[in-house]
């Protein structure tokens, strides 16, 4: 199962998501992301729009490549891979 | 008289509490967090904070307490198919003359919570948010969850019912320099004013479009910008296109309004019908972000006025409040108790309010000043705040 790594940042307004490993089943960062929010109410807000496309601010990696869908979090997440969730330092 | 002010800063929300004669802050809440607005709702002691985060989304955050312990209220969101018409800041290749093409289109998605409003004492759990890109959100339930109010939203002066199809009207309305932090240019509901009367009729005030009336309300939305001065547009006298910076209205004489923009302060006595401009430039009062109104005498008003628009600072470098009590025509300025000289403060539009005899302001440069006497003196409760975008008594 992929593993999920999350700014401490989020630990803040998500305390069940720290001190301890995310493993959640493998298949597109879309349904990663629901499979966290499933763990802690709420955490799809912080880092994904309306639309479901992830927010100006925040960057999603598989290991250490970037995702390239945004839009639709469409990027397959192999059962083997680490997902980063962290912010852009884009600002913000 | 209040006991409590709040404060939305760029560092968290600041709660003063009375003692006797003082006001001491509590530590700061939301540390770390920009608040944009801050409020307690008279009707139930609820405190109210609209967060800023930078990377994670506006929120709401409301306290129960009495701001002991603060919750994440559900984000309110735009509904499926909520789209608007882009507009985007003239570059230096904008042709004014060149005609109008097809509309570009994009799904609506909140940036700022900027304004919130309470409902009347006869609506409780009724509340309103004002935001980035200029939707007007409303709840029935004390904020658990939130609708898009569609008939201001669908306006003929924004294109027309989008949800529907393609744009029947052209979009009228313009963005608002405070987008530009999101990478956007958008317009932006930040004020709502209720008649406390009747709850169906309403302002809002939308940069940059002017102000809206209800009286229905929210099944239809009239435009009440007549009298209103544009002068750095090629019609000054344009139904739209006004950046009213922050509108106002009396409680005890709720057809008194009052607003201030880039091209001075305006003033109705007839709900809005008309709008008359006030200022005296020659005296300092013409440019400048916030305004208050008396509760009882909707013919007094203060503004905390600036030096327009290319500089965006105390004119002079001293900072006064102006006060009128007779509907514009003459102004007093104080400035006992208010930096003289070296003050490079600006005060942004929900950045002073009045309760009774006091009045309160912070400013960008993180100094509150309080007046227990009606805006003639006034003290400071302290330099050292961050910057305030928001100060209201609770």
């Amino acid at each position: 199962m992929p593993t999920v790594e999350v700014t401490r940042h989020l630990y803040r307004f998500f305390p069940a998501l720290e001190n301890r490993t995310i493993r959640v089943p493998a298949g597109s960062v879309a349904d990663v992301l629901r499979a966290v929010d499933e763990l802690a109410p709420g955490f799809s807000d912080y880092v994904l729009d309306e639309h479901g496309a992830l927010r100006r601010h925040v960057n999603i990696s598989l290991n250490d490549t970037v995702v390239i869908d945004r839009k639709k979090l469409s990027d397959r997440v192999p059962e083997d891979a680490t997902l980063y969730i962290f912010q852009a330092l884009s600002g913000g | 008289m209040s006991n409590m002010i709040l404060l939305g800063t760029r560092k968290g929300t600041v709660i003063f509490d009375r003692s006797n004669s003082s006001w001491n802050p509590r530590p700061i809440a939301h540390a770390g967090i920009p608040v944009c607005y801050a409020a307690r709702d008279p009707r139930n002691g609820t405190l109210w904070a609209s967060l800023d985060h930078g990377h994670w989304g506006p929120k709401l955050s409301r306290s129960r307490d009495g701001g002991t312990t603060w919750e994440d209220v559900l984000s309110l969101k735009y509904p499926e198919g909520a789209r608007y018409i882009v507009k985007y800041l003239p570059g230096p290749d904008f042709d004014p003359e060149a005609p109008v093409g097809q509309p570009e289109y994009k799904d609506a998605t909140v940036f700022k919570i900027w304004n919130l409003a309470f409902g009347t004492a006869g609506q409780p759990g009724r509340l309103y948010a004002g935001t980035i890109p200029g939707g007007l959100f409303v709840s029935e339930d004390d904020g658990d969850s939130w609708a898009l109010n569609r008939p201001l939203w669908n306006h003929e002066s924004r294109g027309g019912d989008l949800f529907a199809g393609e744009a029947t009207s052209e979009n009228r309305w313009s963005g608002t320099p405070a987008s530009i932090d999101y990478g956007v240019f958008e317009p932006g509901i930040h004020s709502i004013v209720i008649d406390p009367r009747d709850p169906l009729h309403m302002h809002v005030a939308v940069s940059s479009a002017g102000v809206l009336e209800t009286t229905d309300g929210g099944q239809s939305w009239t435009g009440r910008n007549r009298g209103m001065l544009n002068d750095y547009m090629p019609n000054p006298e344009s139904e739209w296109g006004h950046d009213p910076h922050c509108v106002a209205r009396c409680p005890g004489q709720p057809t008194h309004l009052w607003q201030q923009n880039h091209c001075g302060v305006f003033y109705s006595d007839d709900g809005a019908m008309t709008w008359k401009k006030v200022s005296l430039p020659d005296a300092g009062v013409h440019f400048g972000f916030p305004i208050a109104v008396d509760a009882q005498d909707g013919r007094t008003a203060w503004v905390v006025p600036a030096r327009a628009d290319m500089e965006r600072m105390a004119i002079g470098g001293g900072l006064f409040v102006a006060r009128t009590t007779d509907g514009g025509q003459s102004w007093q300025s104080f400035r006992s108790g208010l930096p003289q000289e070296n003050a490079y403060d600006i005060v942004l539009r929900h950045g002073l309010d009045v309760c009774g005899d006091s009045l309160c302001f912070g400013s960008t440069t993180g100094n509150v000043y309080l007046s227990e006497d009606r805006g003639e003196t006034w003290r400071c409760l302290g330099y050292h705040f961050p910057p305030v975008y928001s100060v209201r008594f609770g």
